[in-house]
């Protein structure tokens, strides 16, 4: 039986999520599991029966405590995540989630086209995030920025230790803590929501592209199509673009 | 400023006496108020030397759109003196409710002291102000209650904004907000200004708050929302007698409960304590005896900004703006993920059909490859 024979492609490895990166990408999506898990209990209690003396227990004790260790990785992870946007590889670079030039947009327009749209045409390829991911995650760097200042400006006037008491100007910009602890509430919603996106984009990226999207994460590397890689090679002595 | 006259006016101590308190009685009230101000014991001297050689603060109390709710309960904190003297005799300049005078003997008594007293009185303001429809919501004597604000606050040397309507507007600034009712820091710029939430506020607390100022000569430490932090940097829940039953995990479900009856923590049926700041755990109400949450009812947050329209009484849930006042956060949230859920399936299936020979030239491709390769 004679098939056609399919188009081969050679693919080219490239190390694109260097191991900080990574180890930041699964503290976060830890910690966001958990902070939402006990986010909802905080704000919702339910009523944990046994058969223990109240003073025995110590259930929202704990789950606060829980929350604000977590909160507190969060802080400090997402910190880290933006110094690593400034001495990274480039596809940690910060230029990659904030537009800063034409061709950003234009490959916005391209992947809405390709990816939303569905229409037909060269499929596009990139290695790190697509300009459009990366602008969708300057939205979640920012819901990570309302979402500590919400939640550490709730918890300032709690505590005693310096740390918090940072964030004491947060309440007053909002007018109290009432409507402050709504803000925190809705924009968890924001981190569910993008959850639900990010991973089933991830498995499409995976299906359509076959380059090993999914398993970035784990070992760092994607692959690229070899005639790709010569065309966006950089040539030994060429201006930087 | 008038010297001779300021010498005329009797000091506290004098005005005490008069009234018929000893002075066991007058230490025993400023015992309390340096408690309550939550100064050291050292400073206690400080508030019986003070209340004993400075003259009586002259003070002009405006009653705006509100209840009188801080009028009465001012009247009512816990020390009788408190009424007596220091309401009696500081506000008698100008009060509509406690004056004896009226009309035109009322606008006199007030000119006088305005004059008389020029950068020395403190303004006391009590309710919103409306500023729709050029302020004929609130009209005493001819003049909208924005005229008689002005006039008055020139010469103040301090405003005080008594209670939430005074403070941050109250329920007649709930929306839709028909009179435009204001609270008085968005209208007087430049004045140096207090606000003691509440509603009504501690009487207690508002009384410590004029002890202050005539002992220190000068205002309260204030918060990055204005107000007094020695009765307002700690939330409801933090001196909650409850508190421990919130740690525990143990809620109250309904008021009828089991749960209520033992006393469990009122969070689940709606108590604002965890958002409010103010010193009802500590001081109480009416002498101490409760407070809402000792008899069983949740706080509603009552000397928070926006506290009607923020949230409803009853539940902690949150109204999302734009979606109607039924719809909760989480309500918004789950259609958000329901309908995020349809959207990627639908694109899923639209992935399939679109992306066809894509996937289909992937699948030879590796399909090949395996063929190609031995066992
Ligand atoms: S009753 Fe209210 S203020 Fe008291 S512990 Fe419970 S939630 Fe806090
Ligand atoms: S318990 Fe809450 S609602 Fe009640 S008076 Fe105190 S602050 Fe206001």
């Amino acid at each position: 039986m004679a098939t056609q024979k399919s188009t081969v492609h050679k693919l080219r490895r490239v190390y694109v999520w260097e191991q900080p990166v990574r180890i930041y990408h699964w503290l976060n999506a830890l910690v966001i599991i958990v902070l939402i898990a006990t986010g909802f209990y905080i704000a919702d209690p339910l009523v944990i029966q046994s058969g223990k003396e109240p003073s025995q227990r110590f259930v929202m004790g704990w789950v606060r405590l829980i929350h604000f260790i977590a909160s507190y990785i969060f802080f400090f992870n997402f910190l880290f995540r933006i110094y690593w946007g400034f001495v990274g590889n480039k596809y940690a670079n910060w230029k990659q989630f904030i537009p800063t030039s034409r061709k950003f947009f234009k490959e916005m327009w391209h992947v809405f086209k390709m990816d939303i749209l569905m229409l037909r045409g060269k499929e596009h390829m990139s290695v790190g995030h697509n300009a459009m991911a990366g602008f969708i995650y300057f939205f979640t760097f920012i819901a990570f920025l309302v979402q500590c200042l919400t939640g550490f400006g709730l918890y300032a006037s709690m505590s005693s230790s310096w740390f918090p008491k940072l964030f004491t100007w947060v309440p007053y910009m909002f007018g109290g803590d009432i409507f402050l602890r709504q803000v925190h509430h809705w924009t968890m919603w924001f981190f569910i929501l993008f959850a639900v996106i990010h991973v089933y984009l991830v498995f499409y990226h995976d299906y359509v592209e076959g380059r090993g999207e999914m398993s970035s994460m784990g070992g760092g590397w994607k692959f690229i199509e070899e005639d790709v890689f010569t065309q966006n090679k950089e040539l030994p002595n060429a201006p930087k673009s | 400023m008038n010297n001779k006259t300021v010498q005329q006016t009797p000091t506290y101590l004098e005005e005490f006496k008069r009234k018929g308190y000893s002075r066991k009685d007058f230490l025993k009230f400023c015992t309390l108020m340096a408690a309550y101000l939550g100064l050291e014991n050292s400073a206690i001297g400080q508030v019986v030397q003070a209340m004993t050689v400075k003259p009586r603060l002259p003070v002009i109390w405006l009653h705006f759109q509100e209840c009188t709710c801080c009028s009465e309960s001012f009247i009512r904190s816990s020390h009788p003196i408190v009424a007596d003297v220091l309401l009696d005799q500081i506000s008698l300049d100008y009060s509509e409710t406690l004056m004896a005078a009226s009309g035109f003997q009322a606008e006199e008594a007030m000119k006088n002291t305005m004059t008389k007293y020029k950068g020395e009185y403190i303004l006391c303001v009590e309710g919103s102000v409306p500023t729709a429809a050029d302020g004929v919501y609130c009209m005493i004597g001819g003049k909208t209650s924005m005229q008689i604000l002005e006039e008055a606050a020139e010469g103040a040397k301090a405003v005080i904004a008594w209670g939430s309507c005074a403070s941050n507007g109250c329920v007649q600034a709930a929306k839709p907000n028909p009179t435009s009712a204001t609270p008085i820091h968005k209208l007087l710029k430049g004045k140096p200004l207090i606000k003691v939430p509440g509603c009504p506020p501690i009487g207690e607390v508002m009384a410590g708050v004029i002890v202050h100022v005539v002992t220190f000569g000068r205002l309260p430490e204030l918060d990055g929302l204005g107000r007094p932090k020695a009765f307002y940097s700690k939330r409801v829940h933090d001196t909650c007698y409850r508190r421990p039953y919130y740690d525990a995990g143990l809620y109250v479900e309904s008021f009828d409960d089991d749960n209520a009856k033992k006393g469990y923590c009122l969070y689940k049926v709606g108590c604002k304590g965890p958002s409010t700041y103010n010193a009802c755990g500590v001081t109480k109400w009416n002498n101490g005896v409760s407070f809402p949450i000792q008899s069983g009812h949740g706080c509603f947050g009552c000397s928070e900004e926006n506290y009607w329209d923020n949230g409803r009484i009853y539940e902690r849930a949150s109204a999302f703006p734009g979606f109607g006042i039924e719809a909760t956060a989480d309500q918004v949230g789950k259609v958000a993920l329901g309908v995020t859920a349809v959207a990627l399936g639908a694109h899923a299936v639209m992935t399939n059909v679109r992306k066809k020979k894509l996937i289909k030239n992937l699948e030879k491709e590796g399909r090949d490859s395996e063929h190609e390769l031995k066992d």
